[in-house]
């Protein structure tokens, strides 16, 4: 099951981000991953957060999107990333992107943005591998 | 059904124009000569006297007047009557750095207002109408302007100035505001401010806009009319003149009748000074027919436009200018190409985005650079650099196709390209603060 991520455009100025994060905390969402992409005009924040809506209307008047990724559950363990990338290598699914977290009470997950949702999710359940759902989101 | 608000003279037929034209050339130029001694040392100097100038046929023996002689003549040396037959001034924002000051009598400001009138009637205004301006008042011709003509209609006038974007959508909601006056820049602003506040086009009263005191595109037209859901309509003037209205469109929308009983015009070649049969594109040339206190002759507008007398379906007569194509003013010259900021808006728009945009000019080891930041519109946002990196380079091919060279373009968040809420600052060229 896919999870959202809320995606912010940054302008790219000082305490663009500071002010974008305080926005988020004042409305008391929690921030469970991030990851920022730069290039020299702009910024791309993208958020796992516990409270998507509360923190889209924290942020109305920025541009944002929320889209659907995979949270895919990894064992602690040394191998356990590559096992899930060599998986959608071998079903021909592109990665455009990813990022990595804990969460203490249920342990570590890989982000994913791929090309195709349904494809990845298929291949990693057939593989014995969890991906994370909205409901679990809620338990942040 | 075309509306008129001096029919016997918006559709007069041509002689009775020219007639009337003869006449009052004769005189002005008599009571420019008696009056205006800077003017009468460029004609003695010409070798031109006031009895050589019969009809408007002779105006070409005249001298012609620039925004440079504004500069040397400031401030009184135009003037043409006694200044306590004056009552009032208007000013242009000197953002060329030549500021000019412009003289009015009682009946240069009733004439002033008249031609307004025709231009508000033309955009289907009457008595009932409620007309919202929020053109500049004060030193500026936009708010006093299409505030005299707003009277002489009837309408009932809201005089809102510029800017307060909250307070004018307030007004306009609470108040049913029917008509708008304002610089085409700031309407696009009002229309963006309206869907942000969650209002539809049709959720507002307005049915006609009147647009001018900057250059816009047939595209920015379109997009203005679209969001507010009304006509918009072009309106022309400059302080030299009097101020907006010396021409103004009808609901054909295919250019701008001149108010020939007041202003006569003329396109020239730029280069020579020489008079350009119709339908030719040059320099615009007025000369005012009958202002008393700041009448000026052949000035030259720096306005490149074509003149058609082709007949109009709205009856009138009156001669039609094309929307400017240019002026000298805005054009920049970059490694050595014209530029004009409506060709970056026409672009822009093409391409769905907003016309907000700001174009940076700088040198950098003797290379002139162009740099645009062009605001992101939230529908074309993407969670992928690579996606906006695309979206910028398409935007660069695009506009090198039409610019001729290639500049470097700047994906912005909304709101973060200064704004207008009078005349639009589009153009920072860093390249004066090095010279």
């Amino acid at each position: 099951m896919a999870i959202k991520q809320l995606t912010v455009f940054l302008e790219n100025k000082a305490g663009k981000l500071s002010e974008i994060v305080k926005r988020i905390s004042d409305a008391e969402v929690n921030i469970r991953a991030m990851c920022i992409a730069d290039s020299s005009d702009c910024g791309i924040l993208r958020l796992i957060v516990s409270d998507l809506e509360k923190a889209q209307l924290a942020l109305s008047g920025e541009i944002i999107s929320a889209i659907d990724v995979l949270a895919a559950k990894m064992t602690d363990k040394a191998g356990s990333l590559s096992e899930i990338l060599t998986l959608l290598d071998k079903a021909g699914i592109n990665i455009d992107y990813m990022y990595a977290f804990t969460a203490p009470a249920l342990g570590a997950y890989v982000v994913l943005r791929v090309g195709d949702n349904k494809a990845a999710e298929e291949v990693l359940k057939q593989n014995g591998i969890e991906t994370l759902t909205i409901d679990d989101m809620k338990a942040f | 059904m075309p509306n008129y608000y001096q029919p016997e003279i918006e559709t007069a037929p041509r002689e009775k124009i020219l007639e009337i034209q003869n006449e009052k050339i004769v005189k002005q130029v008599r009571h420019v000569y008696d009056n205006v001694k800077y003017y009468r040392d460029l004609m003695d100097a010409k070798g031109v006297k006031p009895e050589d100038i019969k009809s408007v046929d002779d105006i070409k023996k005249l001298p012609f007047l620039s925004k440079e002689d504004l500069r040397i003549a400031y401030p009184y040396g135009l003037l043409g009557t006694d200044l306590k037959n004056c009552v009032r001034i208007q000013s242009t924002s000197g953002t060329t750095g030549r500021r000019v000051v412009a003289f009015y009598t009682q009946n240069d400001i009733d004439i002033w207002e008249e031609c307004c009138a025709r231009a508000i009637v033309a955009a289907g205004g009457t008595n009932e109408d409620v007309c919202q301006v929020c053109y500049g008042y004060g030193l500026f011709t936009g708010g006093p302007g299409l505030n005299g003509g707003s009277h002489k209609v009837g309408c009932l006038t809201l005089p809102m100035s510029s800017g307060n974007t909250e307070r004018q959508i307030q007004f306009m909601m609470d108040l049913g505001a029917t008509i708008l006056c304002c610089t085409p820049s700031y309407a696009a602003y009002i229309g963006e401010s309206l869907a942000e506040a969650g209002y539809k086009p049709e959720d507002n009263k307005l049915k006609a806009g009147i647009f001018g005191a900057e250059p816009w595109t047939e595209e920015m037209r379109r997009s203005i009319e679209k969001s507010l859901g009304i006509k918009a309509y072009d309106i022309y003037g400059l302080t030299e003149t009097s101020g907006p209205g010396v021409s103004f469109e009808c609901e054909e929308q295919t250019g701008m009748h001149i108010n020939e009983d007041h202003f006569y015009a003329e396109i020239i070649d730029p280069d020579t000074g020489e008079v350009l049969p119709e339908g030719e594109k040059g320099e615009l040339v007025f000369t005012s027919l009958d202002k008393e206190a700041f009448p000026l002759l052949r000035y030259r507008t720096r306005d490149i436009c074509v003149l058609t007398r082709k007949k109009c379906s709205c009856g009138r007569t009156h001669v039609k200018m094309s929307k400017p194509m240019g002026r000298s003013d805005d054009m920049m010259i970059i490694r050595g190409v014209n530029v004009f900021p409506s060709q970056i808006e026409t672009v822009l728009l093409k391409e769905g985005y907003p016309p907000n945009y700001q174009i940076l000019v700088d040198r950098v080891n003797n290379t002139d650079t162009l740099d645009i930041n062009v605001e992101l519109p939230p529908e074309q946002f993407s969670d992928k650099i690579s996606d906006l990196q695309a979206k910028e380079k398409l935007l660069e091919s695009a506009m090198r196709t039409m610019l001729g060279i290639g500049p470097k373009v700047h994906l912005m968040p909304p709101h973060s390209v200064a704004r207008s809420e009078g005349k639009a600052v589009r153009v920072i060229d860093k390249r004066k603060l090095h010279d």
